[in-house]
């Protein structure tokens, strides 16, 4: 079945079976593979993109929900949160393997527009759904800290 | 510093066009130089520099996260005296001569050997390429070499200025010396350096960073297996007219090793939908039937009667004797648990067809296993077999399979398939779960007598695991009394003076396939060492840092260093006598790591508040890195102590997802604070030796806390809970 998604800000037609979850539409269909696969139950954000603004985890949201809404996934993200929490994460060296920070980004630039000056709790607690198994918190936390002193200075 | 790139420099230059020098083995195995627009060349670089300057550094080993893209470069750059930001990086074929891990002799990743079997070779072609630039530079500026200065990827001598780049069409022509003069460590500007930063850090935060599951090639089809779900079964038949219903289902195939059923499909869901519609009747008559319980119990057996001696020097049973005229005994029995390496990027693989056999694109570990195996499984040569690297989305060492389990199950399934077209084989996070080639389970026992002083005199120690390397291309790492290394390591390389020290081993025998999993034996030995050393300084009244300094023979090199991080560690967290927090420090891989845990309990709940870790591994070639990988490697040791574990019910894993085995959260991770010992000693290991002594130093913080030894893991056995 054909869908007509808008996907950083461009429409894009794509042909799925209903119930197709986002995921593997951008991965396989489309080709957006900065969105990753890490558990498809909803359980570690890997695939974390953004649905009208919103982090939500696209391993869960089916195609055909998908349409008449605007996505943003990570090669999308480029405005200037976005830009801020990129630069923060490359100043704190934050990842290592690398697999998760696609969605631990997403799940930040979501948190810095929801709340420009969070604290330290209010990172902990937003991004408790985003998992790294390389365990790099404490830099992601860091990181976030700066983007968003970066944004206010 | 201005630099002015001259006019007649740049022409020059331009006019060499895509000539690019390259510095690396030839086929002697001798550092040579040449050029890449030779017809043909027999070098595999390490170092390849264009015309434009840019320098690409050759990866030999694979990126995982811990830092090797980011650790070999900084060794070339070092001698080069590269600008850093003009560095980049590209991994290397598959090469088993020319990209062989010094310490392997093969081409492979693994035992935190990187940068400690690069650090010479790297810095020698280095320094190979940097010689050869200022002989072309001094010819091409008709000066004396030894006026010329290198700085930031710029060669200068008096007025005359150029960048590498510049000289490469001359230094093409010139021969490389053998063994270029390398660096003091006074010299060094980047080994050591706090400023730079990863070089996977762009790619890694916008989405461009290359994995194997990110591979998409034109007519790729994808492939999802259905597993036995008891170990060591294999297929009957199977019935797959429920998958011909999912929207997208290609076919499906038994793997020719009877293993499992492959499903085809046009995408990734629609094979995972059509696996899962599968209906497959098993034998189980080779598989695994047993409970947790019983495998448990029945490790314990094993350490009734121990099969081997691991101490060469003290045969088990003269300890039983002196210890039972010991003053008092410590006695204790402590159990580990299976676990899953759980990489977030799950395992997969993608074949594809060349015109002379076939291109494995994998975040490839072990590229010396990988190209033969796959090979075998498709009836080719190994020159056949191209392996391409990509970044690897963790690995921890699931990806260091004796067997190239899932390059092989590619393989199978691109062989089945019909070989027209490329295949990607991915596993689901369940499949990862319950695919077994966990850390193996095991148990060990002790008993340690002292005498009345409090002194041990005897230490009676057994340990009851399968093992890894029987039985696989490992097996030469199996020492002549039938002891496999990695199932005692940190009891039997103990850097501790103690006396009349018996170890006895047994290994244990499943279908459940096993592996090395971060820090290998380390990871349940050093449990037990350091939890014991605990149980020793509480039993005597000692205070467990005083303790282990006085065991330490300071005039035994490990010993020095290891004095040196506990130190170190004591100083940074302000240990005092009669400390309340954990203590534990735990060498391996080459490297002293001391850790202090502070945590508070409530009830029976914990929370790790800070942890403090002093690391010695000789030269700190990048102190960032090492910092991360010690952040990494505790709370990877926190998120496996606190609650994981693979259990087993009737030989079916429990398990099956991030919800039941979950990993450790932003908000448990504790605040952590790592100091490097300052060293000039060789560089060794840091990805794994975080992990040995982060788990024990918070046991003894929890029985400092509350009284409770833990010696059953995870500590969710032991009734706590973790925030």
């Amino acid at each position: 079945m054909q869908y007509q998604l808008t996907i950083n800000g461009e429409s894009r037609t794509v042909d799925a079976e209903p119930g197709t979850p986002l995921l593997w539409v951008l991965r396989d269909e489309l080709k957006l593979t900065g969105t990753k696969f890490g558990c498809g139950v909803a359980y570690c954000g890997a695939c974390t993109v953004h649905v009208d603004g919103y982090p939500t985890r696209s391993c869960q949201t089916f195609v055909e929900d998908a349409v008449d809404v605007q996505i943003t996934t990570i090669e999308g993200a480029t405005d200037k949160i976005a830009q801020a929490v990129q630069a923060a994460w490359r100043e704190k060296d934050v990842v290592q393997c690398g697999w998760c920070q696609s969605g631990q980004i997403m799940s930040a630039i979501g948190l810095l527009n929801e709340n420009p000056k969070p604290t330290d709790q209010e990172i902990k607690d937003y991004m408790h759904g985003n998992a790294c198994r390389c365990v790099t918190y404490v830099r992601i936390n860091e990181a976030i800290k700066l983007a968003s002193e970066k944004l206010e200075a | 510093m201005t630099i002015t790139v001259s006019r007649r420099g740049f022409l020059k230059a331009t006019a060499a066009g895509t000539t690019a020098l390259l510095v690396g083995l030839n086929t002697k195995g001798v550092l040579a130089a040449g050029s890449s627009a030779a017809a043909t060349t027999d070098l595999n670089p390490f170092v390849k520099i264009d015309a434009d300057g840019t320098v690409t550094v050759i990866i030999k080993h694979f990126e995982m996260g811990q830092g090797t893209t980011t650790g070999l470069t900084t060794l070339v750059a070092e001698e080069l005296d590269a600008d850093w930001d003009r560095v980049q990086i590209d991994f290397a074929p598959s090469d088993n001569n020319r990209y062989a891990n010094l310490f392997f002799g093969a081409q492979g990743t693994g035992g935190s050997t990187s940068i400690a079997n690069s650090f010479m070779q790297y810095r020698e072609a280095g320094a190979a390429a940097r010689d050869i630039l200022v002989r072309a530079a001094a010819r091409q500026w008709d000066v004396d070499a030894s006026t010329i200065t290198v700085e930031n990827g710029i060669l200068t001598s008096g007025g005359n200025s150029g960048h590498f780049g510049e000289f490469v069409a001359i230094a093409t022509t010139l021969e490389a010396v053998e063994k270029p003069m390398v660096k003091t460590p006074d010299q060094f500007k980047l080994i050591g350096s706090n400023k730079l930063h990863r070089k996977d850090n762009s790619g890694k935060t916008n989405g461009t960073a290359m994995f194997a599951m990110d591979v998409n090639l034109p007519g790729m089809i994808y492939a999802v297996i259905m597993r036995s779900p008891k170990f060591g079964g294999t297929v009957v038949s199977f019935d797959d007219s429920a998958a011909k219903e999912v929207g997208g289902f290609i076919a499906a195939q038994t793997l020719p090793n009877k293993a499992g059923v492959v499903a085809f499909g046009k995408n990734t869901w629609a094979a995972f939908q059509a696996r899962d519609a599968l209906s497959v009747e098993w034998d189980f008559s080779q598989a695994e039937t047993r409970s947790t319980d019983t495998m448990i119990a029945d490790h314990k057996v094993l350490l009734d009667a121990p099969e081997f001696d691991a101490n060469h020097e003290v045969p088990l049973a003269s300890v039983a004797p002196l210890i039972a005229e010991a003053a008092k005994t410590i006695d204790a029995e402590f159990t580990f648990p299976f676990l899953a390496h759980a990489p977030l990027e799950p395992e997969n693989c993608v074949i594809e067809p060349t015109e002379n056999g076939v291109r494995v694109h994998d975040g490839c570990q072990f590229p010396t296993l990988t190209q033969p195996m796959v090979a075998a499984a498709l009836d080719l040569d190994p020159s056949q077999v191209e392996v391409k690297t990509l970044y690897a989305g963790g690995s921890f060492g699931r990806r260091a399979n004796a067997s190239s389990d899932y390059n092989v199950e590619a393989a199978m399934a691109y062989a089945v398939s019909g070989r027209k077209v490329p295949v990607k084989l991915v596993w689901s996070r369940e499949d990862d779960i319950k695919g077994g080639y966990y850390r193996p389970m095991s148990a060990h026992r002790a008993k340690i007598g002292l005498d009345a002083n409090g002194k041990i005199m005897g230490w009676d120690h057994r340990a009851a695991v399968k093992s890894i390397a029987k039985g696989g291309p490992f097996e030469g790492m199996v020492q002549k009394n039938g002891v496999d290394p990695t199932s005692v390591e940190g009891v039997s390389e103990s850097l501790y003076s103690i006396p009349n020290f018996g170890i006895g081993l047994s290994d244990f025998k499943t279908a459940v396939p096993i592996n090395w999993w971060r820090s290998v034996g380390h990871s349940h030995t050093g449990f037990v060492m350091e939890s014991l050393m605990d149980m020793v300084a509480k039993e005597t009244g000692q205070d467990p840092i005083e303790m282990r300094l006085a065991m330490l023979d300071p005039s035994g090199a490990n010993q020095a260093r290891m004095i040196e991080a506990i130190k170190l560690v004591r100083e940074i967290s302000g240990w005092k006598e009669g400390d309340q927090r954990g203590f534990a420090s735990h060498y391996s891989f080459n490297t002293c790591v001391a850790v202090v845990a502070d945590i508070t309990v409530e009830e029976t709940t914990v929370h790790v508040n800070k942890l403090f870790m002093a690391v010695e591994c000789g030269v700190a070639v990048n102190p960032d890195v090492i910092r991360a990988q010690m952040e990494g490697g505790a709370g990877f040791a926190l998120s496996a102590i606190f609650r994981n574990e693979i259990t087993l019910t009737d030989g079916e894993v429990d398990q099956y997802n991030f919800p039941d085995y979950e990993l450790l959260r932003n908000q448990e991770m504790p605040e952590i604070e790592v100091a490097i010992v300052q060293s000039n000693n060789a560089p060794t290991g840091v990805g794994e030796p975080g992990v040995p002594p982060t788990a024990p130093a918070v046991a003894n913080a929890i029985f400092a806390k509350t009284g409770t030894r833990i010696m059953d893991l995870p500590m969710t056995r032991a009734g706590f809970d973790f925030v």
